[in-house]
């Protein structure tokens, strides 16, 4: 199961959390600067794995943006790096070659999405094209 | 001008934002946010912000609600606390259109989580919407409930829940499929009425259906039982086939993923399969082939790829699998671990963890390859591969891997060494079948990593050390010249500094030399040059320097010659700024200088330290570590991961101490009959205790090889009384007005045994130091009794008579009273005086006092005081639970409150 869902700029600064196990406020500040600071440092050739309080943080980086997803220990960490890579994909048809900006002005949007391929920390939908129907069916 | 015209503009610009005018855009907030250069800036800006919402709020305007709740999310993300709108996402959600829907719910996830009551508020309007007519309204109450849902609201909208797994839309089928594994999570016991319907699910066509249905079947699997062993019943044909089906399809455009179409479904499914596989032979039996077949076909150019294979290794590994298909999983991962992405051999290494236990034999075939992952670059990868490496060691393998370990000590990244330290430490010994071995790994690791080696494997290396007569010297030459190259290695430096005092004359007479050793040549002088150098190197650290002043006055004792050397460096320290060192200093000052005759057998050798009880202190001490350490559930091999700072791992340690006296050691000639609790108190100080055992157990571990060592701890006691080791007949010179009293070995000299009085003439009694002052008025009375000493195991009382006619003679009548909870056994008491004054003591009432101060034993003293001035009297007392109280000795130079007595 995904815990949650951070997406961190490289100066740190938080562009999108989602939370599917309970944290309080205060853990949640808590946990996004302890991540940043771990995988914010990582190089670029290290592997995207982190291991972080006995849960796994996978990360991949697109361009200034760290998409990070914490799983259990036992899931498939490679796989998570093809979900994160899946939701990279269909915000870049959505926002046609998405950027950090429009991350930032459509933050609600970027929800949105992530809202239609997981649910519970799970995967909701492995294809593209029904994300992109349902968001478009829902526009507004 | 300017100015002006600056003032105006401002003002314009803070109309602009101010909640009066229309107020912005969340794209007009998010730009002025932006543009914020400081994180003042930016505060006044949020500030402006929430304060036109609040205003808002308070107005109730709805058509502004979901603008201004779309500007506090982002406010949220930002940091500042957006509580104040709670109820405001309640409103939204309750609203009619479904733009204002959608943000409410949104704003219900990101700003609420499951534990705040308000939550409970949404339940009524979230039941609404589950029955809505709008599929997507629907969908957005299911996306709500999936995610942040409590167990009571579980309980209550279940039902909706189970109701829409059979709607038509498959939008909603998968939503609510995925709601229900929230419910199962929560409620657990709800989790069998989804199962049926789960399973019905995994009949459809529809991809997204398909992954809902199996992630639920997974999550009802562990909720539940009933529901593992129906879904094996029942499903288990439906899946393999899901599988197959998906595995052969050709290309999909819509889920293709680098060439394999959906790779998400794969992964599910073989999950799925594992937990179904697991320890049943018959559905296991089912899917060999269609394993085999993933196993065999899935190509592995490409990351989803290797998820597949990944996932298909891990249920291979997991269900009750044939050797063929053992083989050809421990085959993929062997190609997986000489991968050259950095990704793929990080889980390599974490399924040959797994591996292990299937197939051992085939694990160690990598070990080379696992070896090299050791000294990735990737702490990530490194981590995995130590983990690894320590379930490969065995007794046959040990001695390579553990060379490897220990040569890449030398330049591993700095922050890797404390982790590969402590796995060198555990492994080193966990599979020392010879203790030259373990001695020689161990006296690399403090040479290469001493800074790293953790205080309870020091301690099990001396305790080895002391239990090997026949390689001490051996030891203590290697540290020696250890030292001399690695100076900078906290550990090494105490260890070293330990043995140099231990076995200083081994050091220097080339003492039980191996064949393999070259002799070196060590003179006295050099032995405590190097302590000396260690000791003026350390002064900042309390352990270290205290265990060079003692080695130091061990060394003081071995070689005599050096004696006067030693004391001027342990001198140096008397006016040491740490207590424990300034104490030492003056107490060690006081032996060599005044104590020649007892110094010899006072500085003896430790005893033998008692291995086995030790280990078995050891061993429950750091039980009860991992077991409190909760926070770190992957796998900790290595039972040595002792917290930091944890109070509890010196309990064994100090344990240990107590069993000094139960091993018949050769230092001791009179064997214990105390309980190990008494030692303790014993070991503590006779005096000090109250200060000094409460300064051990609120120590963190690093305490223990200065306990062990420990030569007095804080005098802090009023009327400490002060110890001493002249026996009365080597009394010559007058002692300065320093009053002491003896600790005295009667097992030293058992000649003396018997107390020889002295017959004193006169005595007054007065405390403190002050007593020439007061004498006169005092005279031909009878005084009060006092308490002449009294420790928290022992206590003397006087009264005092004056003979009437002579008033030069007083009869002392001493009362001891035992107060630990152990008889004390062969009791004996001695006094001294200075030459001016006669002493005869009685023969005592008798030899034992009993425990817990049931009775006590008394004796008389007479005083003949030839003089008029101060009588000092010295007592000793000694008694066979007494036998390290030597270890404990109190030389205090310094006036103490001890009751004197004068004329």
């Amino acid at each position: 199961m995904i815990n949650f869902v951070l997406l961190i700029s490289r100066q740190g600064k938080v562009r999108l959390t989602k939370w599917y196990s309970p944290y309080t406020q205060k853990e949640r500040t808590k946990v996004i600067r302890e991540l940043s600071g771990l995988i914010l440092t990582r190089g670029p050739k290290l592997c995207n794995f982190v291991e972080w309080r006995g849960y796994k943080v996978v990360y991949r980086r697109y361009a200034s943006l760290y998409f990070c997803m914490c799983i259990d220990a036992d899931d498939n960490e490679l796989e998570v790096l093809e979900i994160i890579h899946h939701f990279v994909e269909i915000l870049d048809r959505y926002f046609g070659s998405v950027c950090e900006l429009d991350l930032i002005f459509n933050f609600h949007k970027a929800y949105y999405i992530l809202d239609e391929i997981l649910i519970a920390g799970e995967l909701q939908e492995s294809s593209k094209k029904n994300v992109a129907r349902l968001i478009a069916a829902q526009a507004c | 001008m300017d100015t002006v015209e600056k003032i105006v503009e401002d003002f314009a610009s803070d109309i602009a934002l101010s909640p009066f005018s229309s107020g912005t855009s969340l794209r007009e907030m998010i730009r002025a946010i932006r543009a914020c250069k400081t994180a003042a800036e930016e505060r006044a800006v949020v500030r402006r912000e929430c304060a036109a919402i609040r205003t808002a709020i308070s107005e109730n305007e709805p058509e502004l609600r979901h603008r201004n709740m779309a500007k506090l999310m982002f406010i949220h993300m930002l940091g500042y606390p957006t509580h104040f709108a709670q109820m405001e996402c309640l409103k939204l959600i309750a609203a009619a259109g479904y733009p204002e829907k959608r943000v409410g719910y949104l704003g219900l996830m990101l700003l609420l989580d499951e534990r705040q009551e308000v939550l409970m508020l949404v339940t009524n309007s979230l039941k609404q919407d589950l029955n809505h007519t709008n599929q997507f309204i629907v969908g957005l109450a299911l996306c709500a409930l999936g995610n942040i849902c409590s167990a009571e609201m579980a309980r209550d909208l279940s039902p909706e829940v189970e109701r829409l797994m059979r709607s038509r839309e498959v939008n909603t089928k998968k939503k609510a499929a995925l709601c229900s594994i929230r419910i199962a999570r929560k409620v657990p016991d709800l989790a069998e009425n989804f199962m049926g319907l789960a399973a019905s699910l995994l009949k459809e066509k529809h991809h997204g259906v398909l992954i809902s249905a199996i992630q639920l079947c997974t999550e009802l699997c562990k909720a539940s039982r009933d529901a593992l062993e129906y879904l094996r019943k029942n499903c288990i044909e439906g899946l393999v086939r899901i599988l197959r089906d998906v595995s052969n399809s050709s290309y999909a455009p819509e889920y293709d993923v680098s060439g394999i179409v959906d790779p998400f479904l794969h992964i599910r499914v073989l999950k799925l399969l594992r937990i179904l596989g697991q320890g049943d032979a018959d559905c296991s039996e089912y899917m060999n082939d269609i394993l085999a077949q993933v196993a065999t076909k899935t190509e592995s150019n490409k990351n989803a790829g290797n998820a597949i294979l990944y996932e298909c290794v891990q249920t291979i590994m997991g269900i009750e699998a044939t050797s063929g298909l053992r083989v050809l999983a421990i085959n993929i991962l062997g190609r997986f671990l000489s991968n050259r992405d950095n990704n793929i051999r990080y889980v390599a290494l974490n399924m040959l963890m797994r591996a292990i236990a299937v197939d051992a034999l085939a694990v160690q075939r990598h070990r080379t390859t696992i070896l090299e992952c050791v000294k990735d670059a990737d702490a990530s990868i490194r981590k995995r591969a130590l983990e690894l490496v320590y379930l490969l060691v065995n007794d046959t393998n040990v001695k390579p891997l553990t060379k490897e370990l220990i040569d890449y000590l030398n330049i591993a990244d700095p922050d890797f060494i404390g982790d590969l330290t402590v796995m060198i430490c555990s492994i080193v010994e966990k599979f020392s079948q010879e203790k030259l071995w373990y001695l020689d790994q161990m006296f690399k690791v403090l040479s290469l990593a001493g800074n790293h080696v953790k205080d309870d494997i020091c301690h099990a290396l001396i305790v080895v050390l002391s239990n090997t007569a026949e390689f001490q010297g051996y030891s203590v030459r290697s540290l020696y010249k250890a030292l001399q190259s690695y100076g900078k290695q906290g550990s090494l430096v105490r260890v070293a500094v330990w043995c140099i005092g231990e076995y200083g004359e081994m050091l220097v007479n080339n003492v039980g030399m191996l064949d393999r050793e070259e002799p070196i040549k060590v003179t006295e002088s050099d032995a405590v040059g190097a302590v000396e150098f260690a000791l003026s190197r350390y002064s900042a650290d309390v352990t270290t320097g205290a265990m060079c002043l003692v080695a130091l006055l061990k060394l003081s004792s071995r070689f005599p010659s050096t004696s006067e050397r030693v004391k001027q460096i342990v001198a140096q320290n008397k006016e040491n700024v740490v207590l424990e060192l300034q104490q030492r200093s003056i107490e060690f000052t006081s032996i060599i200088q005044r104590h020649q005759s007892i110094r010899s057998s006072l500085l003896e050798r430790m005893p033998v330290l008692d291995e086995a009880s030790y280990l078995v202190k050891r061993a429950t001490a750091t039980q009860t570590t991992i077991s409190a350490d909760k926070l770190a559930p992957a796998v900790t091999p290595g039972s040595l991961k002792l917290p930091n700072g944890v109070a509890k791992p010196t309990s064994a340690p100090l344990a240990d101490l107590l069993d000094l006296s139960s091993d018949g050691a050769p230092a001791s000639t009179v064997a214990s009959t105390t309980t190990p609790n008494d030692f303790l108190q014993d070991l503590l100080g006779i005096g000090g205790v109250s200060s000094s055992t409460t300064g051990v157990t609120s120590t963190a571990s690093t305490d223990i090889l200065m306990d062990l060592l420990s030569i007095g701890s804080s005098p802090s006691q009023n009327g400490t009384p002060v110890t001493d080791f002249r026996h009365p007949g080597q009394e010559s010179k007058p002692v300065p007005a320093v009053p002491e009293a003896i600790d005295l070995l009667g097992s030293l000299s058992p000649a003396e045994t018997k107390p020889t009085p002295v017959v004193p003439q006169d005595m007054d009694l007065l405390d403190g130091l002050s007593s020439n002052t007061s004498v006169s008025g005092l005279e031909n009375t009878t005084h009060p009794s006092i308490t002449a000493f009294q420790s928290a195991t022992l206590k003397i009382t006087f009264d005092f008579k004056r003979k009437p006619g002579n008033p030069r003679v007083t009869t002392i009548h001493a009362t001891f009273t035992n107060l630990t909870s152990s008889t004390f056994t062969d009791f004996i008491f001695q006094a001294a005086v200075p030459k001016f004054i006669q002493l005869r003591l009685d023969p005592a009432s008798g030899n034992t006092v009993p425990a817990n101060g049931n009775g006590s034993v008394t004796q008389g003293l007479n005083v003949t005081n030839n003089q008029q001035g101060q009588i000092i009297v010295e007592l000793a007392y000694a008694h066979t639970s007494y036998l390290l109280a030597f270890f404990n000795l109190h030389v205090l130079p310094y006036p103490t409150p001890f009751p004197s007595m004068c004329l």
